[in-house]
């Protein structure tokens, strides 16, 4: 019985933890609680994985109401990856953050941070598990208000602007969504994504149509950070605490970029995209994104903002997959979501340890520090590797399914953009390298010999991710073939 | 507030009042305008004014910032715990249908449960922002007095 349950589960666990680790006292006993029901989710989320990797879709009426008037949970493959991916990167994080936390936090405030991460968890778990466009908002401000929250944490003071500066920016996307939203219910009356799927076709021509699906993309674009309108993210990403750092970086905007494969290819469709100026501007926007935002990365002095510029860059890849409009773009889209979430999360949980022991991610305070904590310097050079999308990582399947992508287009510009994009983090990554391990500045020098390796809870969830970006460079069957298996259901006309 | 006699013998006079009418949009939400929010919100009114007329400190000890921290979460425990209710009992989640033995009554149970929920939320969270702008305000006057004294 309780079999039909556990995908709402899912989201339901997560937001009774909130609640419970806001009251405990503060102490261990909010760590635990979250990372218990973290290691929950992420087992039901595999569960369901391997229920759907077959092309079963699972449906969950809540409220016993039948859809499309009532809300319903619709899950397939792609929501099953995302859903994946965001518990088992909380799940990560969670062991890890029990020491940087008390490092950076203080400690009147640790059962409010973990109950803020819970409801961001809640959040993003119920964008990636909801059929229901409106439903959908409801979650996108759950995730968004706690990662407000979550951002304002950080220790300098600057936190605060960039959770203002968030907010306002996410609020902004917020209302656009919610504005085309509004729209799509007064044209068709309906609310439920597969049945607006239905009920759209006809209205292709209508002006309120093409008006809603603009509000939506631009929307979404502010909240995954699409070049432009990224400018929040380098300041949230560099003044969040590590352990909110590492999982938005992880989860935040993958969970908007599938909300973006869902509307353009499911709620939508390519044939209607086909007829906007969206898909060449995508690709526009995509290649301004990697190809500036990487070369700003070369010339950051902080290693934690350097890693944000990236990601700018990589969202950029992952939006090219859109842009195309191809089965094999979707499938690169998807696969790239996953991978990246694998690297940023090892990448950061690496700065974060470097930031645990020294107190800075500023370049200038870590020279030689590759030397004293040579596995969380390992970590960074792996990570890294994948990042640029070297042949056994990761990051070069992604690549290599976005260049196939591109080549089945016979659109050279971008096979020449994702190339050149690739030697740019080469730039940045190394730059990282070089400080770590071949800088020696020989007056900061002795105040460091004193520096050990980061402590063992924080290298093992960095490990695990590490490893996992080796994994799954060689073993593409989870990622690929479950994006695959995802692809087929966001785009019906591909069948 | 020693002078403001007519504020505070006001104030006394509507504070039940206030709180009367907040009980009544709770519970008679589901029959008329009202529900969970706008009760919360009415509520917390009743201990804002009662913060505005006597005093920050004395609103303070009527309901104070821990309960109020514990208030806020049970009102989501009520609310999600309502929906596991649901789920144990054989239905989905948050159909109220098998609350009670008929559907209709069972809805009814279900919308004043979740409502409750919402309610005790909302007010506790009104007054947690309220108190949270008044401690702040305190520390700005506490710091101008002092440095006027000097």
């Amino acid at each position: 019985m309780i079999e039909n349950h556990l995908s709402l589960l899912l989201v339901v666990l997560p937001l009774l933890a909130a609640p419970i680790a806001a009251v405990l006292p503060n102490g261990r006993l909010p760590w635990a609680v979250s990372t218990l029901v973290s290691w929950s989710v992420v087992y039901l989320a595999a569960w369901q994985l391997m229920n759907v990797s077959t092309g079963q879709v699972i449906s969950y009426e809540l409220g016993g109401w039948a859809p499309p008037w009532g809300i319903e949970y619709r899950i397939d493959a792609a929501n099953a990856l995302v859903a994946l991916i965001v518990s088992g990167i909380a799940a990560l994080t969670l062991p890890y953050a029990l020491k940087s936390v008390i490092k950076e936090i203080p400690q009147q405030q640790h059962a409010l941070l973990y109950a803020a991460f819970m409801l961001c968890l809640t959040g993003l778990l119920g964008i990636a598990q909801t059929g229901d466009i409106f439903n959908l908002f409801v979650f996108l401000e759950i995730s968004s208000l706690s990662s407000y929250a979550l951002i304002s944490l950080g220790k300098k003071r600057q936190a605060l602007t960039a959770a203002y500066q968030y907010l306002i920016m996410g609020t902004i996307g917020a209302t656009f969504f919610i504005i085309g939203v509004g729209l799509l219910y007064a044209m068709t009356g309906t609310l439920n994504m597969a049945d607006l799927a239905q009920r759209l076709p006809e209205l292709y021509e209508h002006r309120t149509i093409h008006t809603a699906f603009a509000f939506i993309m631009v929307g979404f674009a502010l909240k995954l950070a699409l070049f432009p309108l990224h400018v929040w993210l380098p300041n949230a990403y560099t003044y969040a605490p590590t352990v909110v750092t590492i999982f938005l970086a992880a989860t935040a905007t993958k969970v908007a970029v599938y909300v973006m494969l869902r509307m353009v290819f499911t709620v939508f469709s390519f044939t209607f995209i086909e007829n906007t100026p969206a898909d060449e501007l995508f690709l526009l926007l995509c290649v301004m994104g990697i190809l500036g935002m990487s070369f700003y990365a070369i010339y950051q002095k902080d290693s934690k903002r350097l890693l944000a510029y990236s990601s700018v860059a990589q969202i950029g890849y992952m939006m090219l997959g859109i842009g195309l409009g191809s089965v094999l773009g979707a499938t690169a889209t998807l696969v790239h979501l996953f991978n990246h979430a694998l690297m940023k999360g090892a990448l950061f949980m690496a700065i974060g340890a470097l930031v645990y022991r020294v107190g800075s991610s500023r370049l200038e305070h870590l020279p030689g520090l590759g030397k004293q904590m040579p596995w969380t310097f390992a970590a960074i050079v792996i990570g890294g590797l994948s990042l640029i999308g070297v042949p056994g990582t990761a990051g070069f399947i992604s690549k290599w399914y976005l260049v196939l992508a591109a080549i089945e287009k016979q659109n050279w510009l971008i096979v020449g953009v994702i190339l050149i994009g690739s030697l740019l983090a080469v730039a940045y990554v190394w730059k990282i390298i070089e400080v770590l391990y071949f800088k020696a500045t020989d007056e900061l020098e002795h105040k460091y010999v004193t520096v050990k390796e980061a402590p063992l809870l924080m290298l093992i969830p960095m490990w695990v991710l590490v490893l996992a970006n080796v994994y799954f460079g060689f073993n593409t069957e989870l990622t690929v073939g479950t994006a695959e298996q995802a692809v087929k259901l966001l785009i019906p006309s591909a069948n | 507030m020693k002078h403001n006699l007519i504020l505070r013998v006001v104030s006394k006079f509507l504070i039940p009042l206030i709180i009367l009418f907040a009980l009544y949009v709770q519970f008679h939400g589901d029959f008329g305008p009202g529900g969970g929010f706008q009760a919360g919100v009415i509520f917390s009114a009743a201990i804002i004014l009662y913060g505005l007329v006597f005093g920050v400190d004395k609103a303070k000890r009527v309901i104070t910032p821990y309960i109020l921290r514990l208030l806020a979460s049970l009102g989501v425990l009520i609310y999600a715990g309502t929906g596991v209710a649901t789920i144990l009992l054989g239905g989905n989640f948050l159909q109220y249908g098998v609350l009670a033995s008929s559907q209709l009554a069972g809805q009814h149970v279900g919308i004043l449960v979740i409502e409750l929920g919402v309610g005790i939320t909302v007010m506790s969270v009104m007054l947690i922002i309220f108190f949270t702008f008044a401690e702040r305000g305190q520390a700005v006057l506490n710091s101008k007095a002092e440095s006027e004294r000097e």
